[in-house]
């Protein structure tokens, strides 16, 4: 096989991989054990294995990993840690947002490239954002409602 | 009535266990704890609808790159099974093959290519030669009961393990019935009477994990399936049925699953990876592409469903007559059940003494019908519901006292529940717990009801409507599944809960611990809760049917409540008092005069280490004699644009009387999720097939499911009731409210436009062909 390497940051840490020319970015993030991003789809129509790569949300399964080379990429590793999750993770917990939970990594990126862009959303910027991540458990109802949460806190002045 | 007011778990939102390491993307999920070295499966689908294989020649595909195997008709034991996930013996045909000489629907298996890569299987699967027969198919209700139709199950194997009807060269998987009273008296009787027919779509459940499995043998040459399934014991059982091994020699996991709706209550994948796994001495990974789940996943079965009412001026309905046909597609698993629910979960809703019911399944060659959250009761009660409305607006009487002057109460009975079974007769039922009147009023004061106005006083392009629909269905299957849980305390005081039932995103784990905690009076964390691995916990029927909480719930309560008594038996002797002067509390056994107490901690240690050892444990098994109904009124909002058909839902409240919400916030978002799915289900979701029984929108792009731009405000009311023989007073909360979509849509749609749509979903060409049709 036509072996290459690439080099990324990886939630936040400098990393070198080899890689299948045709290889997407989620097959390469998988291979690699970072597993939190899902696989849904693999035509990018569902956001489970939704990464932040230079601070835009994108369906991994549509990135040729070669694209990530030099870019800085998020994954679901990169956020919260035991006991102390990102508030994101906290809002979606909180508001018993995570039923099944596979579409729950996708949804918090997707939320977090938003949060970063916009830290107090409007209802029409947080439809736009996470349009792309579908969930068939919740009918959203409680992951908008972790989303205006999130939003409420910004807004007061809390830490993002 | 026992009050849950003063309950210290139950009935609290406690945090879902599982919530935060799977909002971390933990490896939790089939597809995350596969080895490295898992070899990959490739499928050769079949092409045709309908086709015999003349022959196949897989050798130049064996000699491919990377290939290990490949399984086919030639190669594999051929022992006809069922593939439905249900109890045993099942009331379902035997008519599949794991790999058969005949296929009989677009997208069913032909051969299995086990390679080093998934690339490596794709490119030898175009390697493999087929000489297919091709035959004639049948896609078609009245085609395939036609005298003379293709058979479609001609072989001499198939049979059904248990005497239901079973007539495959009619192309019939199973017929049921029931009569009570005088249906063409009923009819007679009347003031009007009504004959109206509907149909039901194909439509898929779309868990966004899809299917996946892999296996592997441990050094004891056992074969470990770790699989994403609602019925790993089920899954055990048919896959040593279609391997001719012994049970014994097989071991199933469920990690997390992501999702299954009823999809996963099938034996679909597992005894591919489990041969390939025996076969090529590796471990072996299967996971199904999007468009292959759509394909060759399980589905809701279409139906097309003949209503005829009778109802007298002053709101008395004389007769109900149904007539329906299940497309079961291809295999005949579920395709009793499903149709038996279609009545036995919906004709008792309402008073009527003179009832018809007739009910056939059939074969078509057309993709497989399954297990779907409603299970038949959905389809059954968009005709229903709907046809309440029309009664309704034909004597002049509002739909919601209409519903309200005819609805079954607490106390009531129904003959279907009896006659209506699973393969046997179904279990009489008394109706315990009901708060439907208190949904229905709950429920339109957050509608804003009594502002309704008629169609005919709407003008102008975009008009809004207001439906409704009420529904029930069921807690468990009676007499039947069985649920069983074990228990048993640690050092620290602390439990182990192992249970059989499966966790497919519904929190059940939760739940479970919660009425562990509740029975033990102690705290939903400290209860360690290990789910669904048939060679470490006990038997549980499964996740379907609306019985985790009900079923698998009373046996945690009955395991928890041996504990408790073993608890206080060491507590009576330590604190030297009568086990009837003692009682628990905030995990202590405590004298009910509060004088004296000790720690389970305590009791553990003393028991496990010093004095009178023991394994202070239980294990417990349940059994239902009823199936509950929950109720639920449903309300909606619309708005239409006239000129072009497009609906938009605006505003959806659910009230829900699930007995005791044993975590509140897991039933309402069991319930937003059931409803949303059920907007979607009225809205867009449908398979679409060329001329040749191929699905042709098999993606997320061409098969639409809402998302959160597409999102209603969504209310949901929970109506507490107390069901006695519930624990904790709890009934079911996970189906019920997949119900109202279609009929409480298309009664908001007649609301706004004056126009009834009879055929779901509800295009946007439907709609506006309807409102057309109404202005002739």
């Amino acid at each position: 096989m036509n072996k290459k390497t690439i080099s990324f940051t990886l939630n936040g840490e400098s990393r070198e991989f080899d890689i299948d020319p045709n290889e997407r970015l989620l097959g390469l993030l998988r291979r690699n054990g970072f597993k939190g991003t899902k696989y849904g789809c693999l035509e990018g129509t569902c956001g489970a294995c939704t990464v932040i790569m230079d601070g835009k949300a994108v369906d991994s399964c549509l990135v040729f990993a070669f694209q990530a080379h030099g870019r800085n990429v998020v994954t679901i590793e990169g956020l919260g840690d035991a006991g102390t999750p990102h508030e994101i993770q906290q809002a979606l917990i909180e508001e018993g947002a995570v039923q099944c939970g596979y579409c729950t990594p996708g949804m918090v990126l997707s939320a977090k490239a938003m949060f970063d862009e916009t830290p107090t959303p409007d209802d029409e910027t947080i439809r736009l954002h996470m349009d792309g991540n579908l969930c068939r458990c919740t009918g959203y109802e409680k992951i908008w409602s972790a989303m205006k949460k999130v939003s409420a806190k910004h807004e007061r002045g809390g830490k993002r | 009535m026992t009050s849950v007011d003063k309950m210290k778990v139950v009935h609290h939102s406690v945090r879902k266990v599982d919530a935060e390491a799977l909002s971390r993307g933990k490896h939790l999920f089939t597809g995350d704890l596969t080895p490295a070295d898992a070899l990959h499966i490739k499928m050769l689908w079949s092409p045709h609808a309908h086709a015999r294989i003349k022959s196949i020649d897989v050798r130049a595909a064996e000699k491919m790159p990377g290939v290990r195997c490949v399984l086919y008709h030639g190669n594999v034991p051929k022992i006809p099974h069922c593939t439905a996930g249900q109890g045993y013996p099942e009331p379902s045909p035997y008519d599949t093959l794991m790999f058969d000489t005949k296929v009989r629907y677009v997208g069913d298996r032909v051969a299995a290519v086990v390679a080093e890569t998934p690339e490596q299987a794709l490119d030898a699967v175009g390697a493999i030669k087929v000489d297919y027969e091709v035959l004639k198919p049948v896609f078609d209700y009245d085609e395939a009961l036609r005298d003379g139709a293709p058979i479609i199950h001609d072989e001499k194997e198939s049979y059904v393990p248990i005497p239901i009807p079973y007539e495959p060269q009619k192309n019939i998987v199973a017929k049921i019935g029931m009569e009570a009273g005088d249906f063409a008296k009923g009819m007679k009787e009347a003031d009007f009477t009504f004959d109206q027919v509907f149909e039901t779509p194909y439509a898929q459940h779309c868990p966004i994990e899809g299917y996946i499995s892999w296996a592997q043998l441990n050094p004891y040459g056992r074969i470990v399936i770790t699989t994403s399934t609602q019925v790993p014991f089920h899954t055990r059982r048919i896959v040593a049925r279609a391997l001719d091994v012994p049970v014994q020699k097989i071991r199933v996991i469920k990690p997390r699953i992501g999702g299954g709706f009823g999809c996963k209550q099938e034996m679909l994948l597992e005894d591919v990876v489990a041969l390939a796994a025996l076969r090529t001495g590796r471990p072996v990974l299967w996971a199904l592409t999007r468009a292959e789940v759509f394909r060759s996943g399980r589905t809701r079965h279409p139906m097309r469903i003949r209503v005829r009412y009778g109802v007298k001026k002053n709101g008395d309905i004389t007769a109900i007559g149904l007539d329906l046909i299940n497309n079961t597609g291809a295999y005949g698993g579920h395709g009793l059940t499903v149709m038996s629910c279609a009545g036995s979960k919906v004709l008792p809703l309402y008073h009527v003494n003179n009832i018809h019911f007739d009910a056939k399944s059939i074969y078509t060659n057309l993709p497989v019908g399954g297990a779907y959250r409603g299970f038949g009761a959905t389809q059954a009660y968009f005709a229903v519901e709907s046809m309440i409305d029309v009664m309704a607006d034909k004597i002049g009487m509002d739909p919601l006292a209409f519903r309200k002057r005819n609805h079954i109460v607490s106390g009531e009975s129904h003959p279907a529940f009896e006659a209506l079974g699973e393969g046997k007769p179904g279990a009489p039922m008394t109706i315990g717990s009901c708060a439907l009147d208190g949904c229905i009023d709950k429920g339109a004061a957050e509608i804003g009801w009594s502002k309704r106005t008629p169609p005919g006083s709407k003008t102008g392009r975009y008009r809004r409507g207001i439906g409704m629909s009420i529904h029930m269905q069921g807690s468990s299957v009676p007499e039947i599944d069985m649920g069983a849980a074990s228990l048993k305390i640690n050092d620290d005081g602390s439990f182990n809960l192992n249970v059989g039932a499966t966790d497919l995103g519904t929190g059940s784990d939760t739940v479970l611990a919660q009425i562990a905690a509740e029975e033990l009076a102690t705290t939903t964390d400290k209860f360690i809760v290990y789910s669904s691995d048939t060679d470490m916990t006990p038997f549980d029927k499964g996740a379907y049917a609306s019985s985790t909480t009900y079923l698998t719930g009373e046996a945690v309560r009955k395991a928890a409540a041996k504990v408790k008594s073993q608890l206080i038996r060491v507590g009576a002797e330590i604190l030297r008092k009568k086990p009837e002067e003692l009682d628990v509390d905030d995990a202590h056994v405590v004298t009910k005069d509060g004088s004296a107490k000790v720690s389970y901690k305590d009791i553990a240690l003393r028991t496990l280490y010093e004095t009178e050892q023991f394994q202070i444990a239980a294990i417990e098994s349940h059994v239902t004699h009823k199936s509950p109904p929950p109720f639920a009124a449903h309300f909606v909002e619309v708005e239409v644009d006239m000129e072009t058909g497009k609906v938009r839902v605006i505003k959806y409240v659910a009230a829900v009387d699930c007995g005791t919400a044993i975590n509140p916030q897991l039933s309402e978002g069991q319930t937003e999720g059931a409803v949303l799915n059920g907007i979607s289900y009225a809205l867009t979701e449908e398979y679409r097939f060329d001329g040749m029984g191929k699905m042709m929108n098999a993606s997320f792009t061409g098969y639409n499911i809402l998302t959160m731009r597409d999102k209603p405000e969504i209310k949901t009311i929970l109506v507490p009731s107390y069901e006695e023989t519930g624990p904790f007073g709890a009934k079911s909360v996970s189906e019920i409210s997949i119900n109202g979509g279609m009929p409480a849509i298309a009664n908001a749609i007649y609301n706004a436009t004056g126009a009834r749509v009879y055929r779901a979903p509800f295009t946007q060409e439907r709609v506006w062909r309807a409102i057309q049709e109404s202005k002739k």
